[in-house]
């Protein structure tokens, strides 16, 4: 039951892994414009 | 030829000298505009950025300073079919995003806290059945008290400083239980934990919060939601000013005009702000104002308030009450009166948790006293007591009533209905009679050709099709009626008498009786324009023209069992025929906004709910004054702002399914209370008892949540 010492905490820095990525996508703005992403990634304006 | 839009006013400084501009854009029906749009601005010299957010319709345009005149966006929007109206967002609006993040950040907290703590637990749950050791049990639980303490102390902030405030106040709102459960929770398993208990109660407390923070979050983004539509309208709706620069004019938006500024309005627009006439003379329509059809004539020295609609002559105005403060005196003195007369609705939620609070806590306390009574310990007295606050833990109670307001005003979103205060759901259903104003409300609010069935079709037609060349309000009601929008070559416009143009080699006249030759109409029911043409001559009736399906939304609205009334502060005359057309017979005209108000607290003095629909300036202290009110988007601004809901478009449908969405809402609050008072009456004593692990308490929170969760949906019509 060792194993446990480190592997419940790698698995809850993985979550504060994801839980920061979520943070910080909300404060870039990511979520403001959730029907526009959908139509923005059909438009190939870029190529 | 309408000046240039002066922006200056709109565009704000960002950093390293840039300017930015906010617009509401019209017109964008697919994702493919989002495309046409930027890359149009963007190719405007200087412009840096470009962004359009297609969910509020709203385009971002930075430009280095200097490098553009702002007018220009405007015009290459134009050139692609769409309109842009610069936008200044609200400060409410602006809070409300604030606010929304933070409640997002929130979430996100609770919602990570919850799983990995879930994970945890439900290793020590299947442990405690089979084989687990005392230590790993002890390492799980200060694994979970390292995550649930700080994750709570994060995401609990909304409902600790609103649980604060209420108490400070001496008042209790759903709050204050939550915040002293998840407190007691988190306390009694740290307490467990460090005595190598072996249940603890970390999960039950952060999943609470997760659960409620959700349901905040979704009730927070369809006010958003709705806010944003409504900041568009206005910014569609928001009117440019022709203001005197010297000699010159020049277009500036509503909102900078100042007292003593002088402004030019030309037929057919309305008056930006309250003033003096200094010179021209003109006849205005006050129908937004007072309610009045008839025109009034006007002369220099006459005062003119904001919001009447010049009719046929140029004017010159000098301003003496601008923006927000162009009301009559008398109306605001009124609104005053009525808002702080108005008593404070003590919500369903409300008084649920006055009832809910005192018995989970006096149980609670019960439970501690019996068990000492019946000779436990302190300690287990105490924790089965706590154990009674974590499974009444009102996650169901404080779900039950914003489930549904999510779900209710997105099905009032669809139907074009608009809520702007959170609680006017309850107090739409509550409604039992339903005062209507007349012009603009049961009626479309731009007038129409009333007796186009007694005129030849072919001469109504060339009428209109002459109408098309004037902007005098009567002519512009008559156009509508062109079913031919091409209009007539030369024609000759005579000011404040017709128009005139030879048509097939007869001259034709529209205009007053005089000028057309013919001798005046003695009817009263609304104004009349005349037309005369190779000898064949029409009185057309121009009047208010009832919404299409008045009569079929008045007939249901009587079917359900609602009293219904017109008050208008248009002449009798005007008033009687839509009654009669509606079969209304509880109606008045000519009142005055006092004498409105004094009916409206008449009826609500005899116990009665009145729900209040007006759109005018006149109405304004009555919607104030009224249990519940709407009104259509045409409605004046103050108006507007006093209605408890806005509706969109001609028909008058909205009326209806607001009061049928309000009631079906305010049945599934009702039952989804129930549904929580069943489960806390058949859960609670399995708590006193001391039966309740944090398993089942976990199992009994969720199960519930989503049971009135699922109910809420079904008010989804």
């Amino acid at each position: 039951m060792n194993v446990l010492v480190y592997l419940v905490p790698l698995a809850l820095a993985l979550g504060l892994v994801g839980l920061f990525a979520f943070l910080w996508a909300l404060r870039r703005g990511q979520y403001s414009d959730l029907e526009g992403a959908a139509h923005r990634i059909l438009s190939d304006d870029d190529v | 030829m309408a000046a240039a839009l002066d922006l200056t006013h709109y565009a704000k400084s960002e950093r390293d000298g840039t300017l930015a501009l906010d617009l509401a854009v019209e017109g964008i029906t697919c994702g493919a505009c989002i495309g046409r749009i930027e890359g149009a601005v963007k190719l405007l010299p200087g412009v840096i950025e470009a962004r359009l957010n297609y969910t509020n319709r709203r385009l971002h345009v930075a430009w280095s300073e200097g490098a553009l005149a702002p007018a220009r966006i405007l015009d290459a929007l134009a050139e692609h079919g769409y309109r842009g109206h610069p936008f200044v967002p609200l400060r409410a609006e602006q809070e409300e995003a604030a606010e929304a993040r933070k409640l997002t950040r929130c979430m996100a907290v609770a919602g990570f806290a919850a799983m990995n703590v879930m994970l945890l637990s439900v290793s020590v749950w299947s442990g405690n059945v089979t084989d687990i050791t005392p230590e790993t049990r002890d390492f799980f639980h200060w694994a979970s008290a390292l995550i649930a303490l700080p994750a709570a102390a994060y995401a609990g902030r909304p409902f600790f400083t609103s649980a604060w405030r209420a108490l400070r106040t001496r008042a209790l709102n759903m709050d204050v239980p939550i915040s002293l459960g998840v407190i007691l929770a988190l306390g009694m398993s740290l307490v467990e934990t460090v005595h190598h208990a072996q249940h603890a109660y970390f999960d039950s407390a952060i999943m609470l919060l997760f659960f409620l923070l959700v349901g905040r979050t979704l009730d927070h983004a369809m006010r958003r939601k709705t806010r944003a539509v409504a900041g568009n309208l206005a910014a569609l709706r928001a009117e440019t000013a022709n203001r005197f620069s010297g000699e010159e004019i020049v277009s500036v938006p509503v909102a900078v005009v100042k007292p003593g500024d002088r402004l030019l309005i030309r037929p057919g627009e309305r008056v930006p702000a309250d003033g003096t006439v200094q010179s021209g003379r003109s006849e205005i329509d006050e129908s937004l104002i007072t309610g009045e059809t008839l025109l009034r004539a006007i002369a220099p020295g006459a005062t003119v308030y904001a919001g009447s609609l010049n009719a046929s002559g140029t004017l010159t105005l000098a301003v003496t009450a601008a923006g927000g403060s162009s009301v009559l005196d008398e109306i605001e003195k009124l609104l005053d009166k009525a808002v702080s007369a108005k008593s404070k609705v003590m919500r369903l939620a409300d008084r649920a948790t006055r009832i809910y609070a005192p018995v989970v806590h006096g149980s609670a306390l019960l439970t501690v006293i019996g068990w000492l009574i019946a000779g436990a310990s302190l300690h287990d007295a105490m924790v089965t007591a706590i154990a009674v606050l974590i499974i009444t833990c009102p996650c169901a109670l404080a779900l039950a009533i914003p489930a549904v307001q999510v779900v209710a005003s997105g099905a009032l979103f669809r139907g074009n209905v608009i809520l702007a205060s959170g609680d006017a759901l309850e107090r739409l259903a509550e409604a039992d009679t339903i005062i209507f104003d007349k012009t603009g409300t049961l009626t479309l609010p731009e007038p129409h050709v009333a007796n186009a069935a007694d005129i030849e079709p072919a001469l109504l037609q060339t009428a209109a099709r002459l109408a098309l060349s004037s902007r005098h309000p009567l002519a512009l009601a008559l156009a509508r009626e062109a079913a031919q929008r091409v209009p007539f070559a030369d024609v000759v416009e005579e000011a404040g008498r017709g128009v005139r143009a030879t048509i097939e080699t007869a001259e034709a006249r529209l205009g007053s009786a005089e000028f057309c030759g013919v001798t005046a109409s003695e009817d009263q029911a609304g104004s009349q324009i005349y037309f005369s043409h190779a000898g064949r001559a029409a009185t057309i009736c121009i009047g208010q023209k009832l919404r299409s399906d008045a009569r079929e939304v008045v007939d249901a609205l009587r079917a359900l069992g609602l009293d219904l009334h017109i008050l208008s502060g248009d002449r009798v005359q005007a008033v009687r025929p839509v009654a009669g057309a509606l079969g209304i017979r509880q109606w008045a005209g000519s009142l005055t906004p006092t004498e409105k108000i004094a009916i409206v607290e008449t009826l609500e003095r005899q116990g009665r709910r009145v729900l209040m629909v007006g759109d005018g300036l006149n109405d304004a202290p009555s919607l104030a004054a009224a249990h519940v009110s709407l009104s259509p988007i045409s409605a004046a601004d103050v108006t507007q702002a006093q209605a408890d809901a806005v509706f969109l478009g001609d028909r008058l449908s909205p009326v209806l399914t607001a009061v049928t969405t309000a009631r079906r809402a305010r049945s599934l609050m009702r039952q989804n209370l129930w549904l929580a008072a069943i489960y806390n009456f058949i859960a609670v004593p399995f708590a006193v008892a001391g039966f309740v692990t944090p398993l089942i308490a976990a199992l009994a929170m969720s199960g519930s949540s989503l049971m009135v969760t699922v109910n809420a949906l079904r008010a989804r019509t």
